[in-house]
């Protein structure tokens, strides 16, 4: 071991009165079934100014770990069976609601996931950060409070201050509205501070600047933070020690550098060895010349600019989701669409199926234009293009077992009901489930199950391409690298050509033959993945590439790309982050 | 990768199913309703064979008889035994109110889904509701009844018109949010056709809240009757129902209270049944409450 950065933070663990946080042998049960232990004795602790990772897969009681530390377990519902969580000397678990609550604030404070709905819509940002200050700071004076509350505005880098401090949520970007809830969760200088996952709905770019000034408030203000993930490649960026926890039991916990370099167990071994590395694969030799799937100078348009409005001379306020974007997609191969969100990627997704229709260029199915054909007449291309969707959870409808759902296509197209039984069942061997699979409800499989379903029903119509948006975004690591293998085993079994839209750079460089890189609507740089994602030009594909988590890290070889950074300290991270925007 | 993961193969995540009866007991309230409303259902459907006396037969010897062994609650004006009328009022009451709700939900369902589903039929589909919505029910049915002879069928056709816009904007609602869904992308990216994209993947959806929004139709049905009853715009006054008997008791009022008290019980009784039930059916069918994720 030899991460400079470890053996301080050792040692300050060892020393217990050092101890922000003391979680031991936590026991939480659900309520009507007491056995049914959803935490089977969590242990951990977070020394002063640490950085705690909670990693695990879901399910893995990552969440309910951090509730129960917040006094948040849904009543009813959750129960602490056993265990004590300390904060410094003060056991949680026995306080009374109101000291609590005190604490809540004063002492701890949480992040969430979504700040979009984190933050009240109907009063200013301002105002809500001033709240925390009114209801814990007693005494105060209104002047005070707003000083106050500009300052930690300005802390979290927020630019124009004293306009944020009058916005309402809805007026704030993603970034924007999480920099605020941090502002706020700091604002009582808790000595802890919980992040569930924080940066998951957020962009790369985003990500890296929050993860960055998560860094640097933690390093100001001395604050401990428990940090909550699921990413690999977030934990390698800001963690000082991880805990790794599976089926609600911790399953090692060590310092970060130690656990990426030498996992203890298996299980942490084989989440690292899942997290898809940023270096693109070779492309596969060009074997088919047919192209399958065509757009030509697409164009998506909101809004309306009539005539009348032309005549009188305003201006044209249509915004562009996608404009001018052309590719061609040759029989067995993966195009991959990649960008942020509102790059309009899913967009071209849509409009290549005809979901939402294009307003101008066109989309050759075959070498069959298929953009302005009608109901009727697209009905037998329908056939040919096929879409996996994002959230295996709400693409197969609840109320339909399986069986039904997968025979659904095949029916619409006149094979015999029996007929298409019998290949479903086929299918469903196919994608690694078993026959019996065909009389289930959706709601009795698992996320990766059902989207194994979700790929067997869009083969069921034997289509030429498949459009995956997003398809195994939703999935854990383990589950993901299986649906991939899946979904290439298919590629070259059958030959199906497929348009990959992804926002994870690590999935594209492993999965796409070719790769198109999307901002605002246009195509900035597209080619062969090996030398978009390997030698990229464009300027915003580099700042991509430079924003992915732990791109220094190959995680399934267990070390970092070039061994001489030896520590990730967070001047090392800073950098890493200057240096990207210069190149941007 | 021709061998099938472990993960893949293992079985299935055993999980609650979308079910329609409740898993744990209900409260005393609900099983109270229920009961209420079993038996008040039973007393309509056993009318004829339970009613101790013709409920249309009329002595003028046994007027405003008090309550006793002959007449259990009583006799009215004209000496019908006032037990057996509310018996059989209880059959038009329940005639009336499942009757409203059925037809309220076979014509609002299929507009609703046109309307959720066919963003050009919307407009024209929502406005036409928007004026049935602005007519009264008890304003419709003086109508109707001063247009043609009162009977069951103008008391429910007066009493369903205004509720349909109510039925409508509801399946709507749920359809427009439920076209958004990808399981109805996936299946117009499968050829489905129109009907069976509504039928099979949207009208579904609508069922949940269309049960509940139905007790309450039911209910207020039941309600609207007894009221056109007791103002002489519902069934003619020699058909016993509870609007009527209350209508025809007010002059006795003074003598006897009965003859509002009990048919006036009654109501009551069956309209907060009703309602506990529509209730619980909330709570039970909400979206909330079933969930299909398996999240934490």
């Amino acid at each position: 071991m030899t991460a400079s950065k470890a053996a301080p933070s050792k040692d300050a663990h060892a020393m217990s009165s050092d101890r922000v946080l003391r979680v031991q042998d936590l026991v939480v049960s659900s309520h009507t079934q007491p056995d049914r232990h959803i935490l089977k004795g969590v242990s951990f602790d977070i020394a002063a100014g640490e950085t705690l990772c909670l990693v695990g897969e879901s399910g893995s009681g990552k969440s309910v770990t951090s509730l129960s530390i917040m006094g948040l377990l849904p009543r009813g519902v959750l129960e602490h069976r056993g265990g004590d969580i300390y904060l410094e000397e003060t056991p949680l678990l026995t306080l009374s609601s109101a000291r609590l609550r005190e604490l809540r604030a004063s002492r701890i404070a949480m992040i969430f996931q979504e700040p979009m709905t984190a933050l009240n819509p109907l009063m200013r940002v301002g105002e809500q950060i001033e709240e925390v200050l009114v209801m814990h700071r007693k005494g105060t004076t209104a002047g005070e409070r707003r000083t106050r509350v500009l300052d930690m505005l300005e802390q979290v880098q927020l630019p124009d201050i004293e306009r944020m401090y009058a916005s309402w949520p809805h007026q704030l970007s993603g970034g924007q509205r999480q920099r605020i809830m941090i502002a706020m969760a700091l604002v009582l200088e808790p000595r802890l501070l919980i992040a569930d996952e924080p940066t998951t709905a957020l962009d790369v770019t985003t990500q890296k600047q929050i993860l960055w000034l998560i860094r640097q408030l933690q390093e100001r203000h001395g604050t401990s933070v428990l940090f909550i993930t699921h990413d690999m490649g977030v934990v390698a960026d800001i963690a000082d020690r991880v805990c790794v926890m599976r089926h609600g039991e911790v399953v090692e916990t060590q310092p970060v550098q130690a656990l990426l370099r030498h996992p203890l167990t298996d299980y942490t071994r084989s989440l690292l060895m899942a997290v898809p590395g940023l270096q693109p694969r070779p492309s596969r030799p060009v074997t088919e010349r047919e192209i399958v799937l065509e757009a030509i100078e697409l164009e998506k348009c909101y809004g309306r600019h009539s005539r009348w409005a032309r005549l009188r001379g305003q201006q044209d306020t249509r915004t562009a989701a996608a404009s001018d974007v052309s590719f061609a997609l040759t029989r067995g191969r993966t195009l991959g669409i990649v960008g942020e969100s509102g790059s309009g990627k899913s967009t071209v997704a849509r409009c290549v199926m005809r979901m939402i229709e294009p307003t101008g260029g066109g989309v050759r199915v075959m070498g069959r234009d298929i953009s302005t054909l009608g109901r009727a007449a697209l009905k037998p291309h329908r056939k040919r293009i096929q879409m996996i969707f994002q959230d295996p959870f709400r693409s197969l409808n609840p109320r339909l077992t399986i069986g039904d759902s997968l025979i659904e296509g095949p029916v619409n197209y006149g094979t015999s009901r029996a007929q298409a039984l019998k290949q479903a069942e086929a299918l469903l061997i196919m994608v690694g489930l078993s026959g019996e699979a065909m009389t289930r409800y959706p709601h009795q499989f698992s996320g990766g199950q059902r989207q194994r379903i979700a790929i067997a029903r869009a083969l069921a119509m034997e289509p030429d391409v498949l459009v995956a948006d997003e398809a195994v975004s939703a999935l854990d690591v383990s589950v993901q690298a299986q649906v991939l293998t899946l979904l290439e085993d298919i590629q070259t079994r059958m030959g199906v050509a497929v348009l990959f839209i992804t926002h994870d750079l690590r999935v594209a460089a492993q999965v796409c033959d070719d790769v198109m890189v999307m901002q605002k609507g246009r195509v900035v740089e597209y080619g062969p993945t090996s030398r978009v994602l390997g030698a990229p030009e464009h300027a915003y594909t580099r700042s991509l590439m430079a924003a992915a988590p732990g791109r220094q890290w190959d995680f399934a070889a267990f070390q970092p790309f070039d061994d001489v950074s030896e520590s990730r300290s967070s001047d090392a991270f800073s950098t890493g982050l200057i240096s990207g925007a210069q190149k941007a | 990768m021709n061998t099938p993961s472990p993960a893949a193969v293992a079985g299935p995540v055993p999980e609650r199913r979308w079910r329609l009866w409740p898993t744990h007991r209900p409260g005393w309230m609900v099983t109270t309703a229920t009961l209420c409303l079993a038996l008040i259902v039973l007393v309509a459907v056993l009318a004829p064979w339970i009613a101790p006396h013709d409920p249309l037969a009329m002595s003028p010897a046994e007027r405003l008889k008090p309550a006793g062994d002959d007449y259990w609650l009583g006799s009215d004006a004209y000496g019908r035994d006032l037990l057996s009328r509310i018996l059989y009022g209880a059959r038009i009451s329940l005639i009336v109110g499942i009757g409203s709700a059925l037809i309220s939900v076979v014509i609002g369902l299929p507009l609703g889904l046109l309307a959720g589903f066919f963003r050009a039929l919307d407009t024209l589909i929502m406005r036409i509701m928007d004026g049935l919505m602005a007519i009264p029910s008890v304003l419709l049915a003086i109508a109707i009844v001063s247009l043609t002879s009162a009977s069951l069928w103008t008391v429910m056709a007066a009493i369903t018109v205004p509720e349909i816009p109510r039925v409508v904007r509801l399946v709507r609602s749920v359809v427009l949010s439920a076209r958004e869904e990808p399981y109805v992308e996936a299946a117009v990216s499968l050829g489905s056709s129109l009907p069976v994209i509504m039928w099979r993947h949207l009208m579904p959806n609508t069922l949940a809240p269309l049960i509940v929004m139905s007790t309450y139709i039911c209910a207020s049905a039941i309600l609207t009757e007894a009221i056109l009853s007791f103002l002489g715009a519902g069934l003619g006054t020699e058909t016993p129902t509870w609007g009527n008997i209350m209508s025809e008791g007010r002059t006795y009022f003074q003598i006897k209270p009965g003859l509002i008290f009990w048919p006036g019980l009654m109501l009551s009784l069956c309209i907060l049944s009703i309602n506990l039930l529509g209730d619980a059916a909330r709570d039970h069918l909400d979206p909330r409450l079933q969930k299909r994720g398996g999240g934490q």
